[in-house]
């Protein structure tokens, strides 16, 4: 079992005034679980995509089987025996599911027999998937098992699975992870990358970590702490945010029996949902991506309009009203997206302080800008939310994920709203910036303001959110107050594991 | 008005005629279309198309070379697109209407020479015992050959989408070219090698024009089909059934309208000359189901 699989020395890969990779050596043997632990920006992606020919290394050799291992490209890698399931999925939404796995494969046979061996290999794992479904029909744990079917048709050596469980509810969690250790059982080895340090820990057998491109050590990640592992991925003390004790004041927005139609094809359709959020409180909304977070969030901050009653903001019907209506009367939404939706991405960091900024901050007078005002709007979101650019004139698009996303959240809460929706505030960001995010939206509920954050991290709702309820198929749980909620009891309000059930291969 | 100097048979074999040009333009549009490219060139290529064939049929003699000519002289046209947007990463949209006056210009240019002459024309194909059947044999059956190849490029263009794997992969690129990419796949190439088929196509469609339709050289003689097979695409939902009907109801009520100008019918000329293009619109967008290539008319560039 401890023979070497893949050996990396000394690979560095730099990019115009970045060096994505600095001299990484570390070896990943035959059926093992092997993590690759780092923030944002440590070179994980970089190092993947290099083992799997998408990027050429400066220096360094790799070795694959005692043989050199040069991929030029992700064909070679594929056929040397290395798969990747990429952390966004790389599938095609207009197309079945066999013919998104036809295209992950060197000469794949007709597509008749694609759906008949990906009936047998969904079988021995246990992730049930009909051939030929439309892909984009399906939910987020079912379109990842499509990535890895199309991995396990190609009799993997080497599976790189790059943050697989970000989308997926805890059951799913738990049925890929069996998966995961039957593979590593029958002699695949693994190489996981997640920010999830408890998933680290009960999953890998060894973790090697990354710092802004180099490897800072290694670890087995059972016999070390979760903290610790983030101290050395961080390099620092981490800060854990503290809620403090607050005052629980009146419903200040109340959803009335909210429904509408989906908005798009591959939309979800709202239905009947009932909501109170009371000021001072944080109210969790977990749930499984394409449920209706989307659209629960158009409903919210005006993009998508409902009948009047159903969205009620202090005993005031609101559900016809506009985005900027509704900014006026203090209701501020941070989308998802970050570039694209919640700011523009070819626009400076002042324009798009402007865009949502404009009527609660005064940025503008009689139709025209006021630059001076917004600049130094700009400058105080950069400022007190530690975003880091060289200056408010750079363009959203030039920021890092992480940096963009401080930027979103902090304009919406100096605007200092009474009710701030949030969809995943943390998505792809850091821990240190995570834990700076949660914090601000704690803070600003305990100055009075009522608080939804839609989230799929469900440890991240556990931390922040006083009441958690879950949406599912549009409709949303009845909520419930966080504190001493069960992960077994979360799952239930998530609506269970879709159709999954463990592996039931026999172990050989 | 006298509708009975309209003949019923001449006028649906008629309809097969007038869809051609705009047929084979479209179905190479809409190539390139599903692997993610938006080509507004279609135009230009389409008259550079008419004239090349103009050109080298009527100083070979022969109209198959034409049509070849016409072939090679849109690709030509519609690679120097493909070089500008796909490697030089221009926008497409600026590119491709670009193209279109280029394409004007340079076919005006082109044409000096050959204005007023008659080119080398095909006869009639009068496919032995299938045009004899009565009625259907006129119709169907007694037209040049290319009517029947631009049917047979609709064809292998749908199977070729349907059933093979380098149309998958086309689709693929069109659909979400990031994901094709990371799967190993030359997005460039695969776009490149749509385009020049779409410019091709293009270019066969304006050759029939001044082939065979017409059959001379006139500067601007397309006027506008290479926009209508632009619409053509779209309305169709990027199908190729739907292409070869929204083609031939637009060569429909294109000779139709032509008979009832005529004929005399008491409307004014305006009204009847759009109506095919009204009466294409109206159907394709009451069966219209279906959405855009996921990629389409987005710059690919591969550092991400």
């Amino acid at each position: 079992m401890s023979e070497i699989l893949l050996a990396l020395k000394g690979l560095t890969k730099a990019y115009p005034g970045v060096v994505a990779n600095s001299d990484v050596s570390f070896d990943i043997e035959r059926g093992e679980i092997h993590a690759l632990l780092g923030e944002n920006g440590a070179g994980k992606s970089t190092l993947v995509k290099t083992i799997y020919g998408l990027v050429k290394p400066d220096t360094g050799t790799m070795t694959l089987n005692g043989a050199a291992f040069t991929p030029a490209e992700p064909r070679a890698a594929r056929i040397a025996g290395v798969a990747m399931v990429f952390q966004h999925f790389s599938l095609f939404d207009a197309m079945n599911v066999a013919e998104n796995i036809a295209l992950g494969m060197e000469n794949p046979p007709p597509q008749r027999e694609i759906a008949t061996r990906v009936r047998e290999v969904s079988e021995k794992y246990g992730l049930p998937l009909d051939p030929s479904r439309i892909v984009g029909e399906l939910s987020a744990g079912e379109r990842q098992r499509v990535e890895i079917i199309r991995c396990l048709l190609q009799d993997p050596k080497l599976l790189i699975m790059d943050e697989p469980t970000s989308v997926l509810t805890p059951q799913e969690v738990d049925i890929l992870f069996e998966t995961l250790r039957k593979l590593s059982a029958e002699g695949t080895a693994i190489l996981y990358i997640s920010h999830k340090l408890e998933e680290i820990r009960s999953l890998c057998d060894r973790a090697t970590v990354l710092r802004l491109g180099a490897v800072v050590g290694d670890c087995i990640p059972r016999d070390t702490s979760a903290r610790d592992m983030a101290e050395l991925m961080v390099g620092a003390k981490l800060q854990v945010p503290t809620k403090a004790e607050r005052a629980v004041g009146r419903g200040v927005l109340v959803l009335n029996g909210l429904s509408a139609p989906a908005p798009h094809q591959f939309g979800t359709p709202l239905r009947d949902i009932n909501l109170r959020v009371r000021a001072g409180e944080v109210m969790g909304i977990g749930g499984v991506a394409g449920n209706g977070q989307d659209e629960l969030v158009a409903a919210l901050s005006g993009e998508m309009r409902t009948a009047n009653g159903m969205v009620m903001l202090d005993e005031q019907p609101i559900g016809k009203l506009g985005p900027n209506a509704r900014r006026k009367l203090g209701l501020s939404v941070a989308p998802e997206e970050r570039n694209g939706h919640a700011a523009a991405g070819d626009m400076s960091l002042v324009e798009n302080a402007v865009l949502t900024g404009a009527v609660r901050q005064g940025l503008t007078s009689r139709g025209f800008l006021r630059w001076g005002k917004a600049r130094a709007f700009a400058d105080q979101i950069i400022k007190d939310f530690d975003v880091r650019t060289p200056g408010a004139a750079n363009t959203a698009g030039a920021l890092s994920g992480g940096n963009l996303q401080k930027f979103v959240i902090g304009r919406e809460i100096l605007q200092a709203p009474d009710v701030l929706v949030v969809n995943q505030p943390t998505w792809g960001v850091d821990a240190a910036a995570a834990a700076a995010i949660r914090q601000a939206l704690l803070d600003l509920a305990a100055n009075g303001a009522a608080v939804i954050v839609i989230s799929q991290d469900l440890d991240e709702l556990m931390e922040i959110s006083d009441q958690f309820a879950a949406l599912n198929e549009g409709r949303l749980s009845e909520p419930r107050a966080a504190n001493g909620l069960t992960v077994d009891e979360i799952g239930l309000m998530l609506g269970g594991a879709h159709d999954m059930e463990v592996a039931h291969v026999a172990t050989s | 008005m006298d509708l009975s100097s309209i003949n019923p048979i001449l006028l649906l074999a008629s309809l097969m005629v007038a869809a051609t040009p705009i047929m084979l333009a479209a179905i190479g549009e809409l190539v390139v279309e599903r692997s993610g490219v938006l080509n507004l060139g279609v135009e230009g290529m389409m008259i550079t198309g008419a004239v090349c064939g103009f050109i080298v049929s009527v100083s070979t003699g022969s109209p198959w070379l034409g049509f070849i000519g016409a072939a090679i002289g849109g690709a030509m046209l519609a690679s120097l697109f493909g070089f500008l947007t796909q490697y030089l990463l221009s926008n497409q949209v600026a590119t491709g209407l670009a193209l279109t006056l280029f394409g004007l210009g340079l076919s005006a240019l082109m044409g000096q020479g050959y204005i007023g002459i008659k080119s080398p024309s095909f006869p009639d194909w009068h496919i032995p015992l299938l045009g004899d059947i009565p009625v259907i044999g006129p119709i169907v059956f007694q037209h040049d050959p290319m009517v029947y190849v631009g049917l047979l490029i609709v064809l292998a263009v749908w199977a070729f989408l349907k059933f093979s794997r380098a149309g998958l992969i086309l689709r693929a690129v069109g659909e979400n070219h990031d994901a094709a990419h990371a799967l190993g796949y030359k997005v460039k190439r695969v776009r490149m090698l749509a385009i020049m088929f779409g410019g091709a196509c293009a270019g066969l469609g304006g050759a029939y024009l001044s082939l065979v339709r017409v059959p001379q050289w006139t500067e601007g003689m397309t006027a506008g089909a290479g926009w209508i097979a632009l619409a053509i695409v779209v309305f169709a939902s990027w199908k190729p059934g739907r292409l070869l009907l929204g083609a031939y109801l637009f060569g429909g009520v294109t000779v139709l309208q032509l008979n009832l100008q005529a004929a005399g019918m008491a409307i004014p000329v305006e009204y009847l000359s759009m109506s095919p293009y009204l009466a294409t619109i109206v159907v394709l967008v009451i069966m219209r189901a279906g959405r855009a290539p996921g990629s389409l008319g987005r710059i690919f560039h591969a550092s991400r």
